[in-house]
């Protein structure tokens, strides 16, 4: 879970002993999470796990939550999305939206307070009814320092999955292959949860991005390796 | 996490929603000058919210969404932008009635060029209300629309991992506000 967390705040607490706080419990939940989930430290328990060395019943309550989480969207998804590769289990792909959405709890409890929480381009926004919407700017997978699109949120979150720098991190799990048509796919949703896994599954499923997720109901920008964006919504 | 960042924005009361031609989130020069003319609904059951909906914008939505010029029904309204650059002017359009609804939509005009196309009446009464006063559509920025004037808090994008961070726009975003 190598990745900036950007915290954004307006309001009572946007500078605070209490917004501090806030922010220290969010990244203490963070770090909790990567104890248990990451794939980078053998002695967590999903490396474990992933080795048999310890059956599910062994570890903390969300590692079940997580994977079911996985099992769902990989039935949804019609295989592309799954947290089994090649028998190695990785979960990251159901952890990271997920994570960051119980983070911001904290945050969420300010009084008076817009929260804006991203964790590597994925984030939870909360903005309150007397204040402007936060406005969310939707990176160029081209060219990482141009927005092509913008999505004014008040209550949700936005997630974005695609290639850009990380090589071909994400795959088609039937198939193993690298999207070729997608170039990236953002999800808008009510919560992180959801908007990471659909994004991801959508961007795997490279050409049929956009039909699955106006199929769902899903709000979203697909954007085609082609330069075309088309929004979904 | 090896790249922990605290961004904390000064306090922003208001955006100004003519993004395009914006010049200052601070200070009280950066009041948002609320959409000076706001057309009568034409439809019962229809509200002007004119400053605190979420906004979309409707190109590339062809079929179920308003034009995005002017009508004849529409009504100018000059209105100045809080710094010294080139003069913003609004333009509301006249209602258009969308398998939501209706809809009207205000442009912002500067130099002569559409820079920005705001919602200011958007549909009730059905199940699309929920998700709109939540977020919005995305909103495909024009081409000639820089991403540096388009008011953004936050960056979404795939390439914002440790590595990509000092590159992303929301790196600056980020130094911007501390």
């Amino acid at each position: 879970m190598g990745m900036p967390i950007s915290l954004a705040l307006r309001g009572r607490h946007e500078d605070d002993p209490a917004g501090r706080d806030a922010w220290a419990e969010a990244l203490a939940a963070l770090r909790d999470v990567d104890r248990v989930f990451s794939t980078y430290r053998p002695d967590s328990f999903v490396s474990r796990l992933g080795r048999g060395e310890v059956a599910l019943a062994d570890c903390p309550a969300e590692v079940a939550e997580v994977l079911a989480l996985g099992e769902r969207w990989r039935e949804e998804s019609g295989g592309a999305f799954d947290v089994r590769r090649n028998g190695v289990l990785d979960p990251s792909g159901v952890v990271k939206g997920w994570a960051v959405e119980r983070a911001a709890g904290p945050l969420r409890a300010l009084e008076e307070t817009d929260v804006a929480l991203s964790a590597g381009g994925d984030m939870v926004c909360l903005a309150r009814a007397e204040s402007e919407p936060w406005r969310v700017g939707v990176e160029d997978p081209a060219a990482p320092d141009r927005i092509l699109a913008v999505v004014p949120v008040r209550r949700g979150a936005v997630a974005t999955s695609g290639l850009a720098h990380r090589g071909g991190h994400i795959t088609d799990a039937r198939t193993g292959t690298v999207p070729a048509v997608v170039a990236s796919v953002t999800v808008v949703a009510d919560d992180l949860t959801r908007a990471d896994l659909d994004a991801t599954a959508a961007f795997a499923l490279d050409g049929e991005a956009a039909t699955w997720l106006a199929g769902r109901g899903a709000t979203a920008v697909v954007v085609w390796r082609d330069g075309r964006r088309e929004v979904v919504g | 996490m090896n790249r922990i960042v605290f961004w904390l924005l000064a306090t922003v009361a208001v955006v100004v929603l003519l993004f395009g031609y914006h010049t200052s989130t601070s200070g009280p020069e950066a009041s948002a000058t609320p959409p000076a003319v706001i057309s009568a609904p034409k439809s019962a059951g229809a509200t002007s919210t004119p400053s605190q909906q979420a906004s979309q914008q409707p190109s590339d939505q062809p079929s179920d969404q308003p034009s995005d010029q002017p009508t004849q029904g529409a009504t100018s309204a000059p209105n100045a932008t809080t710094g010294g650059e080139a003069a913003t002017s609004t333009v509301i359009g006249a209602v258009a009635e969308t398998q939501w609804g209706p809809v009207q939509v205000e442009l912002s005009i500067a130099g002569g060029k559409i820079s920005d196309v705001e919602v200011v009446q958007y549909p009730h009464g059905n199940g699309r209300d929920m998700q709109i006063n939540t977020y919005a559509l995305p909103q495909l920025i024009q081409e000639t629309l820089a991403a540096q004037s388009a008011q953004i808090d936050m960056v979404s994008g795939a390439t914002i991992t440790s590595d990509g961070y000092l590159r992303s726009l929301q790196s600056a975003l980020d130094k911007a506000g501390l």
